[in-house]
């Protein structure tokens, strides 16, 4: 049986031809994995580099796209307010958007397994505590509770500070704003799991307790915690594209996907729409195209996704 | 049944606690409130003296309990910008937020009961489809670009509709309300739409799959058996068994609706307590921050707290689950 190979075998699985034959979920894939290519990638495939002073040029400033009078070919799609290419700013604000989105969705899961696990399996005070915490802070919105908390930070380092270190600060505050989400739901299936024969066949063979949470339970904890997190990584992008709107998140001179909107709001009145619209489609895209495929994921691997 | 209750008012009230303690640490570390008072040109001595007798140099557990004192008579703090109470500032700004949330949570209502149940009851039917999709596309749209979105086509380009503020308002009885003018109502009609655009999707899918699962139901089948016209099964039988969930997290949204007004009021440039509070963090005004804080939490935990009652006392199992 060794014969095939981890590759074959996943060729061959249902995973993958439901995945093939669902045209919906394969097209947000190749969505997906092209804008983050041209994210990640941005500083190759951006034909200027949006943080080098030299070139932008502030005569250049809100040149409508090429193909609209008065636009120009070296601009597919415009400037922005202050002159850069905005085709190149945008890649390089999705890129932060990303970043800032990957990141959060990391740290929260990283304290939402913490917590699930250890209220999961410690029972009692401890679980219905750290519960209660969770549920209490639920309750309050994830919104509210991240511009709370960066509405604190930056009145505490002052603007300028925040600003130079909002990739790190936005990551703690969406990160830390929506980690019940993963507790409620890791503590529901590893309160499902200890009650299953596996469990009890490890204790039995005498494994210590914390080899039997991190090697056995966790694992088959993993797949409700994966379908989450394809939602959470567009969630986290959304928040932090409402924070940066309101002016709490990514500077001008570093824009993410949500401060490009901001800045071009204020333009919109002149008649120059490309500077907001365009990375609004992008940023619409990316959620789409990331909650179509959480979609699919929820309705292949459907776990129970408990309700708590 | 009173224990539940109990509890439940129990733990509101350390929510309320925590609160309160989190919005004066954070008080304590921003702005002199001496320096407010006295300006630049008072000697350190002197200055010392009018912290004493007010009370700044007592344990921080000791003027925390003072605080406390005055949050219960009403007493929240002064704003730094405004020069007067923080609650008043916020009650003036409240029943702008009010109103525009009353529309958006009419549109919600209005709109997704029906779209709801229809794609329950006909899941293949292209129109169900249809707001399915929508529906996706609807909650991946960030509320403030749907709104810039509207300014820009009725504003900017057709001049239908005004772009910011509330217009015309009429005070009655200390509640400004644009709802007698023509127009308080068409500067209303954007930002209400703009609101409840993100909230409309979740409750349109949230009705369907809670209407789908009690139609699977044996007694909804029992009740077709019995010949039920279908108009009567759906919405006596089925449909008053979905609305418990949706009630309860219709509770929970609400927070998440007061999240929204904040940016929702930034750009419309809505006169009510988002955009207050937004003001109030681009000023470093941190009195009415904490303020706001407190008020937006009281109001999360008082509906929570009740939406729980009613739950318990409609639903059984919550009680007795809970008292374990």
């Amino acid at each position: 049986m060794k014969t095939r190979s981890r590759w074959q075998r996943f060729k061959e699985s249902y995973f993958l031809h439901d995945f093939l034959h669902d045209k919906v979920a394969l097209t947000s894939f190749c969505i997906l994995a092209v804008l983050l290519f041209m994210g990640f990638a941005a500083p190759l495939v951006a034909p200027f580099n949006p943080y080098d002073a030299h070139n932008i040029d502030i005569m250049n400033a809100e040149i409508p796209p090429s193909w609209l009078p008065g636009g120009d070919t070296t601009f597919l799609l415009g400037t922005d307010a202050q002159g850069r290419d905005l085709f190149s700013t945008m890649l390089y604000g999705m890129r932060v958007s990303l970043i800032i989105g990957i990141g959060a969705v990391c740290l929260q899961a990283f304290l939402g397994i913490m917590v699930g696990l250890v209220a999961g399996f410690m029972g009692k005070r401890v679980e219905s505590i750290l519960m209660r915490v969770a549920d209490v802070q639920l309750s309050f919105s994830t919104y509210m509770v991240a511009i709370f908390i960066s509405a604190i930070f930056q009145a505490m380092f002052g603007v300028a500070k925040y600003e130079e270190i909002a990739v790190p600060l936005l990551i703690l505050v969406i990160g830390f704003a929506e980690w019940p989400q993963y507790a409620r739901t890791v503590r529901a299936s590893v309160l499902a799991e200890k009650k299953k024969e596996y469990v009890e066949a490890a204790k039995v063979i005498g494994l210590s307790q914390k080899r039997i949470m991190w090697r056995h339970v966790l694992p088959n904890t993993l797949s409700p915690v994966f379908v989450i997190s394809t939602i959470q990584v567009a969630n986290a992008i959304m928040s932090e594209a409402a924070l940066s709107f309101v002016g709490l998140g990514m500077p001008v001179t570093q824009p993410s996907l949500g401060s490009l909107i901001n800045v071009g709001f204020e333009y919109i009145f002149s008649g120059s729409w490309w500077i907001t619209m365009f990375p609004g489609i992008v940023l619409v895209l990316l959620i789409l195209v990331i909650n179509l495929l959480g979609d699919w994921l929820r309705d292949f691997l459907n776990p129970k996704l408990y309700k708590g | 049944m009173f224990a539940f209750i109990v509890r439940r008012i129990a733990q509101a009230i350390i929510v309320m606690l925590i609160i309160s303690f989190i919005g004066f640490a954070i008080k304590q570390s921003f702005g002199d409130p001496v320096r407010e008072i006295t300006g630049v040109s008072v000697s350190a001595a002197e200055r010392e003296k009018i912290r004493d007798e007010l009370g700044l140099n007592d344990p921080f557990m000791v003027q925390f309990g003072r605080f406390m004192q005055g949050a219960v008579k009403g007493d929240i703090g002064r704003s730094f910008f405004y020069k007067k109470s923080a609650l008043d500032v916020i009650l003036s700004k409240a029943p702008a937020t009010l109103e525009l949330v009353m529309c958006s949570a009419l549109i919600i209502v209005i709109f997704s009961v029906p779209l709801g149940i229809y794609s329950a009851i006909r899941p293949k039917a292209l129109f169900s489809r249809f707001v399915m999709g929508g529906s996706i596309v609807g909650v991946s749209i960030p509320v403030f670009l749907t709104a810039i979105l509207m300014i820009y086509v009725f504003s900017v380009e057709l001049h239908w509709l005004p772009s910011y503020g509330r217009g015309e308002t009429v005070n009655l009885g200390g509640w400004r309300t644009g709802f007698l003018t023509l127009d308080g109502w068409e500067h209303l009609i954007m930002p209400s739409i703009a609101l409840s655009s993100i909230m409309l999707p979740l409750f349109i899918r949230l009705i369907r799959s809670e209407m789908m699962e009690v139609l699977e139901n044996d007694y909804i089948k029992y009740a077709w058996a019995k010949g039920l016209m279908p108009k009567r099964v759906w919405i006596v039988h089925a449909f008053k068994n979905t609305l418990l969930p949706v009630i309860t997290v219709g509770g929970v949204q609400l927070g998440t609706m007061i999240a929204f007004t904040i940016l929702t009021e930034t750009v419309f440039q809505w006169q009510g307590m988002g955009f207050m509070f937004i003001e109030a963090v681009e000023r470093g005004d941190a009195p009415l921050m904490v303020a706001y804080l407190m008020v937006v939490g009281l109001i999360f935990v008082v509906v929570n707290t009740v939406v729980d009652v009613i739950y318990g006392l409609v639903n059984p199992q919550v009680r007795i689950t809970g008292q374990k």
